[in-house]
C-alpha cells in the first residue's frame, strides 16, 4: 500500500521526507507539499504517515493485488507512549480499533550515560564480557557461560 | 560539479549503517572508548532506519537463562538443525551466551516485553521468542545509539571503504554521499563496523508493478553489507545460503505468532495435511539424521524450515494448493484475534491493509500462504556474510585471529547481516554483535594496531569521480534522444534492477524455476552477470535520489555475483525448499559438510573458493 498525501491537509513541514527509511517522501516544488516519487519502493512501514503532524498521509494498497476502499488509520502518541489503529475492511463488515503501548517509560529517559560509567578495568577488556556484565546476562551473580562453565567443546567433523 | 566535499577526520570507530547491528555497536562502543571518537554514518534516519525500521511484535532470539528457560548451546544446536549443519557455532555461542543482557537493557530502555503474569518470565511466543510492543523498538535502541555517538550523520550512502595505503589490507575509513545534498562525504577512521544490511530484491519479487517494494525483508535492505565488504576483498562465507519465506500471500506478514502463539495450522486447498506425505521421499533426499519425523515428534526436534518449505512447495505443484493458515479455530478468542491483529500492525501493516482491502477475515476465512522470493541475508533463519574471526576463548584455530567480529580485513568488523555462518541472530543477536564488534575495535585501536594509516588524495579524488559518475553519464547522453527512458548509451537503475532480478531468478534458482538451478544455468548466468556487470559502468542518474538507487544497485549486484559463485561452489542440494541443484538433488556429508568461503580480488574482480572446516559444539563427555 503506497503512501498518497493529502493536497488539502499537508502543509510541506518536511517531517515525512525526513524519516522515510526508502528516501521516497520527497517535496514537490511547484506545490510546496510531500508526495510518494516511488511508490514501488515503499514498504508500508507508515513512518512518514506516523510522522505526519496534520494526518496528512494515508496508504492505498498496492494497485497489483489490493482493491479500493478500505482504510488502516494510525495516531501515534510519544506523550501517552501509545498508538492508536482503525482498521476498516472494503465491505464495511469489520470495523476494528486497537490499542498498544509504545514505551513503558518517558521518551528518551532509562539510557545510562556510558561515558561517565566507571572505566572498565584491563581484566576487563582483556575478558569476554560487555558492558552491564556479568550481571545482566542472569540479572543475579552468575557469570558469563563459558565452554568450560557449561561443559562443552567445538569438535571438528560431522554432528547433528 | 557543485558537491563539497566534507571531511571528518580522526575517527576511530565510524559504524556504517544504524540498523540493529550498527545501533549495538555505537552504544557499546562508548563504553570501551570512553574518549575515542565514535561517528554513525546512515543511509536513512537512524530513528528509523534498517530492517526494524517498522518495528516488530517479538524478540526472536532470547535464552531467558535467569528463567530457567534455555542455555547458550541449546540456541546452537537448535540453530544447527535447522541450518541443515551449516552454522559457525563458535559465533552463535557467543551471541547466545551474551543476547540475554543486551534484552534485559532493552527492557530498561522503556521497550515494552509482556510478561506472563502467573510465572513472572517474559511471555513466550516460542521456546526462542518473547512477545514486545515493539512499534517504537527502532528508536528506542537508536536513542541508546545517539546517546553514545559523537556524531550521527543520517542520509549518507555510504558507497566504499577507504583501505589503507601504509598496509595491505587494512581499512581506513569509508566514503559515499549525502542524498538529500549530494555533497561527498569522507570519513577517515581507524575502524569501521559495517553494519549494513542484507538484500531484498535480488531475486524478481512475486509481487509487479506498484507492489514491487512489498518484499519479506525492506526494500532499502540493499546488500550493502556484502557490496562493501566484497569490493574491498574480504572474505565471504555461505553466501549461497539465500532464504525463502513460507508466509502470508502478497502482504508477506509474519507467521512466527500464529504457528507458535495462536497455535494455527497450515492444510492443503481441500482441507489435508500434506507435510508428513513429502516427508519420506525428502528424507532420501538429505539423509535420516537431518529429517526423522518420529524422531522430531518424539523429541520436539524441530523439522528445518526449508524442508518444511520443500513439503509446501510440491504439494502446491502436485496441485493441491493453495496452501492456507488455518485461523477460524484461533480467532473465535477475542483475545488471540486481537493478538493476530497486533502482530501485522507492530510489524507489518501491510499485510491488515490488504485483508482489509479483499475482505479477509481470519476469524471467518483461512488466508493463503506462498512461499517467497529468495532473499541473502544473514540474521533470521540464513547466515550469509563476511568470514569473521570469534571470541578469543571459544574459537578453534581456523576461526581465530585476533578481534571477535573482525573480518579477514584488518579494523573492518561486522555485526548483523554483515556477519557470516550466525544465523537466529534476528534484532536482539544482532545488537549483541554491534556490541561484541565495537569492544573488540576498541581493543584493536588499544592494541595500536591502527597506527600509521595514510589515505591519500589521489584514492579520496578517484572514488569521488567514482560516485558521481552515473550523474555524469546522464548529463553527457540523456540530450541525445528526444525524451523518455530508452537511450543507446546507459541504463537507469530501475532497468538495471529489472536485469538483475530476471537474472537471479532464472539462473540462480528464483520462485519463477520452483527454485531450481544447476551448473549449466549457473554458469551461463555468471557469463550474463560478467555483461551486466560492464553495463553498469554506464548506469545513469538524473538526479540525486536516483544516484542513491545507482549505488544500490550496484551493491545489489556485488552480493548477487557472490551468490552466483557460491551457489556454483556447492555441489548439493543442501537446503532443499531454499533451492536445488538439478545436477546434484542430495545432501553430500561425504564433500560438502564444511563452509564455503569466498573472496573476490578487488584489483581483478577474480573469485576464489575455499572450503573451511565445520566445528560443531558438543558435550565434554562427547567423542
Amino acid at each position: 500500500m503506497p503512501t498518497f498525501v493529502y493536497m488539502t491537509r499537508c502543509d510541506g513541514c518536511g517531517h515525512c521526507v525526513d524519516i522515510c527509511p526508502s528516501d521516497i517522501m520527497h517535496i514537490d516544488k511547484t506545490l510546496r507539499r510531500a508526495y510518494n516519487i516511488e511508490p514501488n519502493m515503499c514498504w508500508e512501514c507508515y513512518s512518514c504517515v506516523k510522522a505526519c503532524p496534520h494526518h496528512a498521509i494515508d496508504v492505498r494498497g498496492y494497485a497489483d493485488f489490493a482493491p479500493l476502499g478500505h482504510s488502516v488509520r494510525v495516531h501515534r502518541d510519544e506523550e501517552k507512549g501509545t498508538i492508536a489503529w482503525r482498521i476498516k475492511f472494503r465491505n464495511g463488515k469489520k470495523d476494528m480499533e486497537l490499542l498498544a503501548p509504545i514505551t513503558t517509560k518517558p521518551w528518551g529517559t532509562g539510557y545510562p550515560n556510558l561515558a561517565e560509567e566507571p572505566a572498565p578495568s584491563q581484566e576487563m577488556r582483556d575478558g569476554e564480557l560487555l558492558f552491564n556484565e556479568p550481571k545482566y546476562v542472569r540479572m543475579d551473580d552468575g557469570g558469563l557461560p563459558t565452554l568450560e562453565s557449561n561443559g562443552l567443546k567445538l569438535k571438528a567433523g560431522v554432528a547433528y | 560539479m557543485a558537491y563539497e566535499t566534507i571531511i571528518e577526520d580522526e575517527i576511530d570507530i565510524l559504524v556504517a549503517g544504524a540498523g540493529l547491528g550498527g545501533t549495538g555497536a555505537a552504544f557499546e562502543a562508548r563504553y570501551w572508548g570512553q574518549d575515542k571518537k565514535i561517528v554513525v554514518a546512515e543511509k536513512a534516519n537512524i530513528m528509523r532506519s534498517g530492517a526494524v525500521a517498522q518495528g516488530l511484535y517479538a524478540i526472536n532470539c532470547y535464552m531467558g537463562t535467569r528463567f530457567g528457560e534455555n542455555n547458550p548451546e541449546d540456541h546452537v544446536r537448535y540453530a544447527r538443525i535447522d541450518l541443515m549443519g551449516m552454522v559457525r557455532e563458535d559465533l552463535a555461542f557467543d551471541m547466545a551466551r551474551h543476547v540475554d543482557s543486551t534484552v534485559h537493557q532493552f527492557e530498561d530502555w522503556g521497550l515494552p516485553i509482556m510478561r506472563d503474569e502467573k510465572k513472572g518470565n517474559y511471555l513466550r511466543e516460542g521456546r526462542w521468542q518473547i512477545m514486545i510492543h515493539g512499534e517504537s523498538y527502532k528508536p528506542i535502541v537508536a536513542e541508546a545509539a545517539k546517546k553514545s555517538a559523537d556524531k550521527v550523520f543520517n542520509r549518507i550512502c555510504v558507497t566504499h571503504l577507504l583501505m589503507d595505503e601504509s598496509k595491505e589490507n587494512r581499512v581506513a575509513g569509508a566514503v559515499g554521499f549525502n542524498v538529500r545534498t549530494g555533497n561527498y562525504h569522507v570519513f577517515k577512521s581507524k575502524t569501521v563496523i559495517c553494519g549494513a544490511g542484507g538484500a531484498s530484491n535480488i531475486f524478481k519479487p512475486r509481487s509487479v508493478g506498484e507492489g514491487a517494494g512489498r518484499v519479506w525483508y525492506a526494500p532499502w535492505s540493499s546488500g550493502s553489507a556484502y557490496g562493501l565488504m566484497i569490493e574491498a576483498g574480504a572474505k565471504m562465507t555461505q553466501m549461497e545460503n539465500r532464504i525463502v519465506l513460507a508466509r502470508f500471500k502478497d502482504g508477506y506478514g509474519p507467521v512466527g505468532a500464529y504457528f507458535l502463539h495462536l497455535k494455527t495450522y497450515t492444510q492443503n486447498a481441500y482441507g489435508e495435511e500434506y507435510e508428513s506425505k513429502w516427508f519420506p521421499e525428502l528424507q532420501k533426499m538429505v539423509g535420516k539424521e537431518y529429517l526423522d519425523p518420529e524422531v522430531s515428534h518424539r523429541t520436539h526436534r524441530p523439522i528445518p524450515t526449508c524442508l518444511r518449505n520443500h513439503a509446501l512447495i510440491n504439494e502446491v505443484n502436485a496441485g493441491r494448493g493453495p496452501i492456507h493458515m488455518v485461523t477460524m479455530e484461533a480467532f473465535q478468542d477475542p483475545h488471540l484475534e486481537e493478538i493476530g491483529w497486533h502482530n501485522f500492525l507492530g510489524m507489518t501493516v501491510g499485510q491488515a491493509v490488504l485483508w482489509a482491502a479483499t475482505d479477509v477475515d481470519p476469524k471467518y476465512e483461512n488466508p493463503e500462504l506462498t512461499t517467497s522470493e529468495p532473499y541473502v541475508m544473514g540474521s533470521h533463519a540464513t547466515g550469509c556474510g563476511a568470514w569473521c574471526s570469534g571470541p578469543e576463548d571459544v574459537s578453534p584455530d581456523e576461526y581465530f585471529w585476533g578481534y571477535n567480529r573482525m573480518t579477514t580485513i584488518e579494523g573492518l568488523f561486522g555485526a548483523g547481516d554483515a556477519v557470516g555462518g550466525t544465523p537466529h541472530a534476528f534484532s536482539s543477536g544482532s545488537f549483541t554483535e554491534g556490541r561484541l564488534a565495537a569492544k573488540a575495535a576498541c581493543k584493536y585501536i588499544d592494541d595500536g594496531k591502527a597506527e600509521g594509516i595514510r589515505v591519500t588524495d589521489d584514492q579520496i579524488n578517484r572514488r569521488k569521480e567514482e560516485i558521481y559518475k552515473p550523474l555524469e553519464t546522464y548529463k553527457v547522453y540523456s540530450n541525445e534522444v528526444v525524451a523518455g527512458t530508452v537511450n543507446p548509451n546507459f541504463i537507469n537503475p530501475r532497468q538495471g534492477l529489472d536485469r538483475l532480478q530476471k537474472m537471479m531468478d532464472e539462473y540462480c534458482g528464483g520462485f519463477g524455476v520452483n527454485y531450481m538451478t544447476n551448473d549449466k544455468l549457473l554458469n551461463i548466468g555468471l557469463k550474463k552477470m560478467a555483461i551486466f556487470g560492464e553495463d553498469l559502468e554506464n548506469v545513469a542518474a538524473s538526479d540525486i535520489h536516483e544516484l542513491l538507487r545507482a549505488w544500490e544497485l550496484k551493491h545489489r549486484y556485488l552480493a548477487s555475483e557472490s551468490v552466483f559463485h557460491h551457489t556454483l561452489f556447492r555441489k548439493e542440494t543442501r537446503w532443499p525448499g531454499y533451492y536445488y541443484r538439478g545436477d546434484a538433488l542430495h545432501l553430500d556429508d561425504e564433500n560438502w559438510h564444511v563452509l564455503t568461503v569466498s573472496r573476490r580480488d578487488p584489483k581483478t574482480g577474480d573469485y576464489t573458493m575455499e572450503k573451511a572446516p565445520l566445528y560443531h559444539l558438543v558435550g565434554d563427555e562427547e567423542g
